[in-house]
């Protein structure tokens, strides 16, 4: 139970991060022009098709024992920062998993944005940050709210990663896959799985009633 | 912003009609313009210099673990670094011993995507056609698969058919644990695409014509879904060779397919052989992302948002009259 808690909570905290970041990022890609936009693109939704044990890789490559930033922390701190068999690198992960998908919608939704109501609103005095919080975000919210319950569904399901992580992570999925390999308790397997299943879909469901559209996840 | 400012000055002499108020007006504007240039310029430069800066940090982010993992498995030793010089040695260790899970990857994409073309295909069509509550409830339970984590999907497929031991053993029980993992992609994919064009008028002109549903099938439905069943496709096979939750727990040692042989070298063997190993993984699935981008396609299985949008529209605009 405690791990399904666990899960819950790092699926939410995933969600919250891609779903800021994201609309960062996409709404600049979705409102300007530049060079290189559709290189940037590419790039950024390059690992769409990574499924969760490479993503997992990339992490151990980010924050494992040979990782980047453990290298970079070793020179500048004098410390070696490992963090990628642990609950924050599994966050990396699924963030690294989620942050192209949700990209994508945001793109897709800014693109449908009304400029006029923000020169309106810019007409009138009001600040980027209201403009932001009182014109641009509603706008985005059903876009945002379907792409948020797909993230936090495949993190709750995603279970490539956590495996290739996987030394003390107590997510739902590792609970899961060793309740029925190692202790062949097939109940309590089915039980929790039983129980994963209706949480992502109750969540789905949701917000499927919530913004209208079709939500649908992949892992 | 000049362009705000001066359509705020034209209505206002709108509401006068008068050329006096119009330059006053203005005036004012013009009056207040430098104090706002220097206010707003200063913060939204920020924002932007802000923006910027998440969107490279959040493509570094996603960029240089594949670089890394690139380079290490091309270098001779990664503990040292790149200075130990570049080889191929690991590619070519990676490829002995484990090409046999390529082959077996793409054979089982290769037998899904068949599978999934021949049911979903039509079933995404008569979805999109029929209106009633029951094809509903049954598109519901089809795109199920996709909301259940892959775990819950491989284990009741294992309390079903795991009693069934050759069926277990083979690899047919693997390419039936894809098949109902992708399916729904397909079936979404090709009743979008059905929904949205017309099919019905030019499908009842062809029918008036004399023409038998096999003939329209093949003649009409066919080739207007056919956007709709590349991008399907393409879908069903990236997620087929980049499956892992659900082929972990279905395959045995004779089954592996990448992803498997992918999480066994990253589990127990050296760091660059998982790198190689992952290269190899990059140049398999390449072509299909470079179509997929090409084509539009985003990988949850339906077109760009654009035409999905416009899918979403026609339905709308044929149900409602």
């Amino acid at each position: 139970m405690s791990s399904l808690g666990a899960t819950v909570m790092l699926s939410a905290a995933v969600t919250a991060a891609t779903l800021v970041l994201s609309v960062i990022a996409g709404l600049l890609l979705a409102r300007r022009e530049f060079a290189f936009k559709r290189t940037l693109l590419a790039l950024l939704t390059f690992p769409l098709a990574f499924p969760g044990v490479v993503v997992g890789f990339m992490v151990i490559m980010l924050a494992g024992r040979q990782g980047l930033i453990g290298a970079l922390s070793l020179k500048l701190t004098g410390d070696r920062w490992v963090f990628a068999y642990s609950m924050s690198g599994l966050f990396l992960g699924y963030l690294y998993f989620s942050i192209p998908r949700v990209i994508v919608t945001v793109m897709a939704s800014a693109t449908k944005l009304d400029a006029s109501l923000e020169e309106a609103a810019r007409s009138l005095g009001a600040s980027p940050w209201r403009i932001t919080r009182d014109v641009v975000l509603p706008a985005l919210s059903p876009g945002l709210i379907a792409a948020g319950a797909v993230c936090f569904a495949t993190a709750m399901g995603a279970f490539g990663t956590a495996f290739t992580l996987a030394t003390d992570i107590d997510v739902l999925p590792m609970t899961i896959y060793t309740e029925f390999t190692l202790n062949a308790n097939m109940i309590t397997a089915a039980g929790l799985s039983i129980v994963l299943g209706i949480v992502t879909w109750a969540v789905l469901a949701l917000a499927r009633s919530v913004s209208g559209s079709a939500v649908a996840a992949s892992a | 912003m000049s362009a705000v400012v001066e359509h705020d000055a034209g209505e206002n002499g709108k509401q006068d009609f008068s050329m006096n108020s119009i330059t006053v007006s203005s005036e004012a504007a013009a009056g207040k313009k430098p104090r706002s240039r220097l206010r707003l310029p200063d913060s939204r430069a920020w924002l932007a210099a802000g923006q910027w800066l998440v969107t490279l940090l959040l493509c570094a982010f996603l960029i240089v673990p594949v670089v890394m993992s690139i380079l290490a498995g091309l270098t001779v030793n990664y503990f040292k670094g790149i200075s130990s010089g570049f080889t191929l040695r690991w590619l070519g260790e990676v490829w002995t011993q484990y090409h046999g899970s390529v082959f077996l990857s793409l054979e089982v994409a290769a037998a899904t995507l068949f599978i999934t073309l021949l049911t979903g295909v039509p079933a995404g069509y008569v979805l999109a056609r029929s209106k009633t509550r029951l094809s509903r409830v049954i598109e519901e339970f089809l795109v199920l698969p996709i909301a259940l984590p892959g775990l819950a999907s491989a284990l009741a497929l294992l309390v079903v058919y795991g009693g069934f031991t050759m069926f277990r053993m083979s690899v047919a029980f693997i390419v039936v644990g894809h098949v109902v993992f992708t399916l729904p992609f397909m079936v979404r994919a090709v009743a979008a695409v059905c929904a949205s064009s017309d099919l019905r008028t030019l499908e009842e002109g062809a029918a008036s014509l004399g023409a038998s549903f096999m003939q329209r099938f093949v003649t009409i439905v066919l080739p207007n879904a056919r956007p709709g069943i590349v991008a399907g496709a393409l879908a069903v096979l990236t997620l087929s060779i980049g499956e892992f939750n659900l082929t972990w727990m279905l395959h045995t040692p004779d089954t592996k397919t990448l992803p498997v042989g992918l999480a066994d070298t990253y589990a127990s063997l050296r760091i660059e052989i998982g790198s190689a190993y992952t290269i190899l993984f990059f140049i398999m699935t390449m072509p299909l992302l470079v179509a997929m981008q090409w084509l539009g396609v985003d990988a949850t299985g339906q077109r760009s948002a654009a035409k999905k949008r416009g899918a979403a529209s026609a339905t709308k605009s044929i149900t409602t009259p």
